[in-house]
């Protein structure tokens, strides 16, 4: 457990908390100062240190890992898109991921519409199909979903990669979309039907842009999972022209420990990061809202 | 009226139904099926075998040691990982430290990071002479406690259990501080008034409101630790040394796609997913008695 500095049940920090509004100095305080810097620490420094490395040469990175970078290498950065072509995954990783949301959007919406607003035969016994869907995991019905895909030819397909994205999404998507639908209240319908809307119409026109909030915790956290996936994009594509970014870089990381090109690796390692960084600053107050939503409330 | 009425709930719910039929219930169900008979390889005809593939997997010593892994993981990591969220959260919002933004945003950073870019970094860190663990042991005269950590039999699975930590400690932790922001600040302050410690806060106040929000995350957790521990051992030990890293999940992975034991692999499936059935129904029983 070395180089952790997390300790789960520190005694000094809750009982710390005893004098949280005391003016001036406070031990208690200062302890509690002590014990947040040192996670803190151990959260960013393994980032830091990533970035670091990148602009290393590859005796640096050998040498030690607490020292700085004499020189810039930015050639690194320059063989990670070269060489390493870890544009064209990320490239991928962007394909994949909106074709997975606009699908998702477009097969989630409508079910739960119906589903939430409707009453029809089937409905109640819908609901709990879809529910089933939450207990399967996507390493579960690997074997079979591979065999399948292979029979209908849909292997190497960034297409039906992501057709299988949004399938996995689905259930959590109309759970989560079912309930905010139900909130809504039907004289919305009502109105626009004596304006002439037709159910398409209300649908689309009226609930959609109301259901805005929910569209947008959706988006955060099919991004982040579709973005993240690992396992299906392993499986089923092979085409190294095809691969999305977590299967690049764990093949690149492959490759490096036999070339030993750290420096690049790192780049790469950074250049993903890029991405990830910004959709976070700038959807940081939604995703943390989402988590709410989506999450605790259920 | 009527009919327009059905063709739309109908056109409504054909492509989610489409798609959810083909890639998810669909492949659920052969694996139950398919769990039953010998198949090896993709263009073989699979052979019925009752349940053989099931007694097989009770004498196969590589599964029950899969097994052990997993469980070992399931049990320790969500509880370090909850309570370290548990405590974090009530300080940055019980005390009013002013710098509380920057650590939730700095906590909570891991858990956007791609799992493949934390198992890296963290073979890295881990790395025998290259890794600051080994490097920084020996800066604080420790050297002799270097160790592999990834190539040892005895610390690999603590090793990935701790990245396993520092990867969803935030996560649980944002949770937590939205439940607590919830709780009326007039309970904190009756206390307070009644003269009880930080510490009695915590475990009367804290704890009890937050047991729903607490039961969600630990069932949210262990399926965490079964979908992520798959990708760090994927990348970061390959199931080793000697298969003491192995979890379940790479068992069955290994089974169907390296050996091509693809029955087998199917039972390994069904195991899982009955037990992970139990495990959430069983956690949802037992802390729903400490409920208040």
């Amino acid at each position: 457990m070395a180089g952790y500095s997390v300790s789960p049940a520190s005694p000094a920090s809750p009982t710390s908390l005893a004098q949280p509004r005391k003016p001036g100095f406070s031990f208690g305080r200062l302890l509690l100062r002590i014990f947040l810097i040192v996670q803190a620490l151990a959260v960013v420094y393994p980032i830091l240190w990533n970035v670091l490395a990148s602009f290393k040469t590859n005796e640096e990175v050998m040498e030690s890992p607490w020292s700085l970078p004499t020189s810039l290498q930015w050639d690194n950065y320059s063989r990670a898109f070269k060489a390493a072509r870890i544009g064209d995954y990320m490239f991928n990783s962007a394909f994949v991921v909106i074709l997975s949301i606009a699908i998702l959007l477009l097969a989630a919406m409508p079910t739960a519409y119906v589903l939430g607003r409707m009453r029809f035969r089937g409905r109640a016994f819908l609901t709990n199909f879809y529910m089933a869907g939450l207990f399967i995991g996507s390493v579960y019905i690997i074997v079979p979903l591979f065999i399948l895909m292979n029979q209908m030819h849909m292997l190497d397909s960034r297409f039906w990669l992501s057709a299988v994205y949004a399938t996995g999404t689905l259930p959590f998507a109309v759970y989560l979309m079912t309930g905010f639908m139900k909130a809504i209240p039907h004289d919305f319908e009502e109105a626009a039907m004596i304006d002439g809307c037709g159910y398409f119409g209300t649908l689309f026109k009226v609930i959609l842009p109301m259901t805005r909030p929910a569209i947008i915790t959706l988006f955060v956290f099919s991004f982040f999972d579709f973005w993240n996936e690992y396992v299906l994009a392993m499986t089923l594509i092979t085409d190294d022209a095809k691969k999305t970014v977590p299967i690049g870089l764990s093949n690149l990381m492959q490759i490096q420990q036999f070339a030993t090109d750290w420096g690049s690796l790192f780049a790469a390692l950074v250049i993903v990061l890029i991405p990830t960084v910004i959709v976070y600053g700038l959807l940081q107050k939604k995703l943390t809202e989402g988590m709410m939503m989506g999450g605790v409330k259920g | 009226m009527k009919t327009r009425r059905g063709w739309f709930i109908a056109a409504c719910l054909l492509p989610g139904l489409a798609m959810y039929l083909l890639f998810k219930v669909y492949p659920a169900v052969q694996v139950f099926q398919k769990s039953l008979y010998l198949w090896t390889g993709v263009a073989d005809k699979p052979k019925f075998i009752g349940l053989q593939n099931f007694r097989d997997m009770f004498h196969d010593d590589a599964f029950l040691l899969s097994v052990r892994n997993t469980g070992l993981l399931m049990l320790v990591v969500p509880v370090v990982t909850l309570l370290i969220a548990l405590v974090n959260a009530s300080i940055l919002t019980q005390s009013k430290l002013r710098e509380r933004g920057f650590y939730r945003t700095v906590f909570f950073f891991p858990s956007i990071l791609s799992f493949v870019v934390i198992a890296i970094l963290w073979s890295f860190i881990y790395h025998p002479t290259m890794g600051f663990v080994n490097s920084g042991l020996e800066m604080l005269g420790l050297g002799d406690w270097a160790l592999p950590w990834l190539g040892d039999q005895r610390t690999v699975l603590w090793a990935l259990a701790v990245t396993l930590v520092w990867q969803a400690a935030g996560y649980y932790m944002v949770m937590y501080m939205a439940g607590i922001d919830s709780i009326s600040p007039d309970l904190y302050e009756a206390a307070s008034i009644d003269g009880a410690t930080a510490f009695q806060k915590f475990f009367h106040i804290t704890v009890p409101m937050l047991w729903e929000i607490i039961r969600v995350t630990i069932i949210f957790s262990i399926n965490g630790v079964l979908t992520i521990s798959f990708v760090l051992v994927a990348v970061m030990t390959a199931g080793g040394p000697d298969r003491h890293s192995e979890v379940v999940m790479t068992y069955l992975y290994g089974q169907a796609f390296t050996n091509s034991n693809f029955g087998y692999a199917m039972a390994i499936g069904v195991f899982i997913f009955v037990v992970s059935i139990l495990l959430a129904f069983i956690s949802n029983r037992l802390t729903q008695r400490g409920s208040h």
